[in-house]
């Protein structure tokens, strides 16, 4: 078994993560994405990785070098596929809506005037934010015609060229706090609230954390948003949940390559571990899906193991891990999300 | 930050480039990691192991994200 991570900057997730890996034994390389180069001609140098985890931090670059390693037939967490369905909100509120999963009323306009137009259609408040990037940034909460026009002016004159994509969505009149839900594969491992008095309550800017129970409406709501994102099998993922009074759970984003550090905490659940075992358990391997099909499927919780001796295969890696149950979903078997 | 409890052995130093405090790191650090000045905040990345050697990390861009 061997894992490439790919990365730019290492953060305390890619440390843990590479921990996880450390520990289980896997053969491992890290690939700083600044430094690659891909001779798209000549595959041999990649082709001995059973998967390539992608924890860029920056989405072209990551979109770039998975949609490579792809092409090459190496196995990518995420693929570029989720990558592409995460990173962009607005493709994501497409599939969220075309797979009928509630979601925050959403209008995109393409030009200054229609933008305007679009948000009177939703109302105010209503929200603008870029289709791209994440922690929060450039979200603008306009309460009036007179704060719109200001946000979309300033937005079509200082932005840039994915500033004239305006994406305006209802404001969801939510408590003071929002959910975020770790989902490995299809299954909701564990679940963190974020309480902030701001409207935006990201940890990143300054959102507090607890735990939060997973509920049967979060393990199915954030299911059928990973198989709208993912097709059957899901991925590594981390769904926000807006809670509507009177609509119940709605999918606000989902992103590819979340991060965990200060959810590991309030949570208990080793998430790393969680996320590596998954790679491992969908990696593609006849033996490990044969012994897959005669595994019953339940939930296995992390259990650390002292760090091995020596580098181990995916078929004994799943067997002792006994992640069969995941091992069930073939990723390359993946159905195309349109 | 707990100021009483008690802070692990530091593997390495490296001077931070913007106030010049010196950065005791706990492990071995990576290239490519982000290592945080306790004194000024500032967010610096590792570019160098052997010798130890760290740069202003860069500014958040457009599509940076989870």
């Amino acid at each position: 078994m061997r894992i490439a991570l790919l990365h730019s900057r290492i953060r305390v997730e890619e440390r843990l993560l590479l921990d996880e890996l450390a520990s289980l034994g896997i053969d491992h390389e890290l690939i700083d994405v600044r430094e690659l180069v891909f001779d798209i001609h000549d595959a041999s140098r990649w082709t001995s990785f059973d998967a390539v985890i992608d924890r860029c931090i920056g989405q072209t670059q990551a979109l770039a070098g998975v949609r490579v390693f792809e092409r090459f037939g190496v196995r990518t967490v995420n693929p570029a596929s989720v990558i592409e369905a995460c990173g962009d909100k607005l493709t994501t509120s497409l599939l969220m809506a075309r797979h009928e999963i509630p979601t925050p009323r959403t209008c995109i306009a393409l030009d200054e005037a229609s933008a305007l137009a679009a948000v009177e259609r939703i109302g105010y408040p209503a929200v603008l934010k870029p289709t791209t990037g994440s922690w929060g940034r450039l979200l603008a909460r306009v309460n009036d015609r007179d704060a719109a026009e200001a946000v979309i002016e300033h937005k079509g004159t200082l932005g840039s060229v994915q500033h004239s994509v305006f994406y305006v969505q209802e404001y969801v009149p939510k408590p003071d706090r929002d959910l975020r839900v770790f989902v490995v594969g299809e299954e909701a491992i564990c679940g963190i609230v974020r309480h902030s008095a701001h409207w935006i309550t990201n940890t990143a800017r300054g959102g507090v954390a607890s735990v939060l129970e997973i509920t049967p409406e979060i393990r199915d709501r954030c299911a059928r948003a990973a198989r709208a994102v993912a097709g059957p099998g899901g991925a590594l993922l981390a769904i926000d949940l807006l809670e509507a009074p009177g609509r119940g759970l709605l999918v606000s984003e989902i992103n590819h390559t979340m991060e965990f550090r200060n959810s590991i905490a309030p949570t208990g659940v080793n998430i790393p571990r969680r996320m590596i075992e998954w790679v491992v358990a969908t990696a593609p391997g006849s033996a490990a899906r044969g012994a897959a099909q005669s595994t019953v499927a339940t939930s296995t919780p992390s259990t650390l193991a002292p760090p091995p001796s020596s580098p181990r295969s995916r078929a004994a890696l799943v067997e002792e891990l006994k992640l069969g149950h995941w091992a069930a979903f073939d990723a390359h078997s993946r159905t195309e999300v349109a | 930050m707990n100021p009483t409890a008690p802070t692990p052995p530091s593997v390495q130093s490296v001077e931070c480039t913007e106030c010049a405090a010196s950065i005791a790191l706990q492990r071995v650090p990576l290239c490519g990691e982000i290592v945080r000045c306790r004194d000024c905040q500032a967010e610096l990345e590792v570019t160098s192991v052997s010798p130890l050697r760290v740069e202003l990390a860069p500014e958040v861009e457009e599509d940076w994200g989870e």
